[in-house]
């Protein structure tokens, strides 16, 4: 390709008119205490996988709401359980882990 | 000897103040510069967290303080202090010799206008939620579509923002929107619906409850991300510019129709009222109450009384409880007098 000696940088904007949520409401049938994330970030903070690899439960919730694939995030949860035990608004986490990965069985 | 006792403001604090001032066997001279009784509540179209009807309170009310002398459309135009009292003169032009005065001119909403990024009087289906309550009272509001499918809220419009003059949190707002919005999604059920917020400040007895219930059985989306601007398409959509702060992107979204929260600043009829009587503003621009734990009612000066928004921002229910405290101190004060 010709170097014009610039570049053009993907815009990072999340258009959330675009965005598909199928799979976010689909979750909520399953497990309506999806939708009552304050994104305190609790689940975070006590993850054993976060500090390795990422791995946030916020940013699955977050990420789903915006559309994006949060497989990769989600590879990395041990279904330990402790975000389920930290989360103030009484998420049951680990089943919407579950319910999200049988949506992609 | 019989003592006058006038309520400077016919909101629901004066009116709770008379009804109360009633009770205890006074007859209050209530002076309200509209034409009706009840100010903002009574244009208001359900009061959160329960749902009541604010018309109903406010009639409720007004059957309430019958027995008052009751005078509409009417300012007061000077105040002199007397030895004992004050003298007040009324743009009606009766003079009252009053040995207690109640203050409770209240609030006036931000103007969403000031706030030019968010295109209100620019943009056809920007509105505030003013006149989103008067629409859910029954008026027609053409800026509303048939059938939204996408409706923002914009919460601290003209709040907690010093480039507006209004560095305080007007306290109501996020409270309000969550019940807008779950009127809003009551009447278009199908319409997603976003509110764009800084902080959630819901402090009240049941109003976490009352959010749980927007985001969960109404599916409420919040985003925490100031919009910063409101521009339209070029199929005449409306869109808000944000940053998503939870993901620490940029977000943009195309809307039918948008909610401004317009917050609360001080009536501009406090100053003539200051000017005339010595009261002092406080930094935000309200009146100085003696001091903000203790003495919120109290003016400092001897016979002056405050109840309601014209010291600040305030709940419905924290407004009844300072209208009753307020004409209880009234009255122990000229019992003292007699």
């Amino acid at each position: 390709m010709m170097d014009f000696g610039f570049k053009l940088s993907k815009s990072s904007t999340i258009d959330l008119t675009d965005v598909k949520t199928d799979r976010f409401e689909q979750l909520c049938k399953q497990e309506p205490g999806a939708r009552v994330c304050i994104g305190c970030g609790s689940c975070s903070a006590s993850c054993p996988a976060a500090s390795l690899s990422g791995m946030s439960m916020r940013k699955v919730l977050l990420a789903m709401q915006r559309g994006q694939d949060v497989r990769p995030m989600l590879r990395n949860c041990m279904l330990c359980g402790k975000c389920t035990m930290v989360c103030p608004r009484g998420l049951n986490t680990r089943n919407i882990i579950l319910n999200i990965c049988r949506q992609y069985d | 000897m019989n003592h006058n006792i006038v309520i400077i403001g016919g909101g629901i604090a004066g009116m709770e103040a008379a009804k109360a001032l009633l009770a205890l066997g006074h007859t209050p001279i209530l002076i309200e510069s509209k034409p009706y009784l009840g100010g903002h509540v009574a244009k208001w179209h359900k009061l959160f967290p329960d749902m009541s009807s604010a018309t109903e309170l406010v009639e409720k009310l007004r059957k309430d303080i019958t027995a008052a002398n009751i005078f509409l459309s009417t300012d007061v135009i000077s105040m002199n202090r007397l030895a004992s009292g004050w003298t007040l003169k009324l743009s009606n032009g009766i003079v009252i010799n009053a040995s207690a005065i109640l203050v409770s001119t209240g609030f006036k909403l931000f103007e969403a206008s000031k706030k030019e990024e968010y295109g209100y009087g620019v943009y056809e289906n920007v509105i505030t939620n003013s006149d989103l309550e008067a629409w859910f009272n029954g008026e027609s509001d053409w800026r509303i579509p048939q059938n939204p499918k996408t409706i923002g809220f914009v919460h601290c419009v003209g709040s907690r923002d010093l480039k507006a003059c209004n560095g305080q949190c007007s306290k109501v707002c996020c409270a309000t929107a969550i019940k807008q919005a779950i009127e809003i999604k009551e009447r278009f059920p199908f319409a997603k619906v976003y509110c764009f917020y800084m902080d959630l400040r819901l402090f009240g007895k049941k109003y976490e409850d009352f959010y749980v219930n927007a985001q969960r059985d109404y599916g409420v989306q919040f985003i925490r991300g100031r919009v910063s601007e409101v521009g339209e398409t070029i199929d005449h959509r409306l869109q808000v510019k944000a940053e998503d702060t939870l993901s620490g992107k940029p977000l943009k979204l195309q809307l039918d129709m948008l909610v401004l929260m317009a917050g609360i600043v001080n009536n501009p009829s406090i100053r003539s009222i200051s000017a005339m009587s010595g009261l002092e503003t406080d930094s935000d621009g309200f009146l100085r109450s003696s001091d903000n734990e203790y003495g919120v009612v109290e003016s400092g000066q001897p016979g002056i009384y405050f109840a309601g928004a014209c010291t600040g921002p305030k709940t419905v229910p924290e407004t009844v409880a300072e209208a009753r405290s307020a004409a209880l101190q009234i009255h122990s004060y000229i019992k003292k007098l007699a």
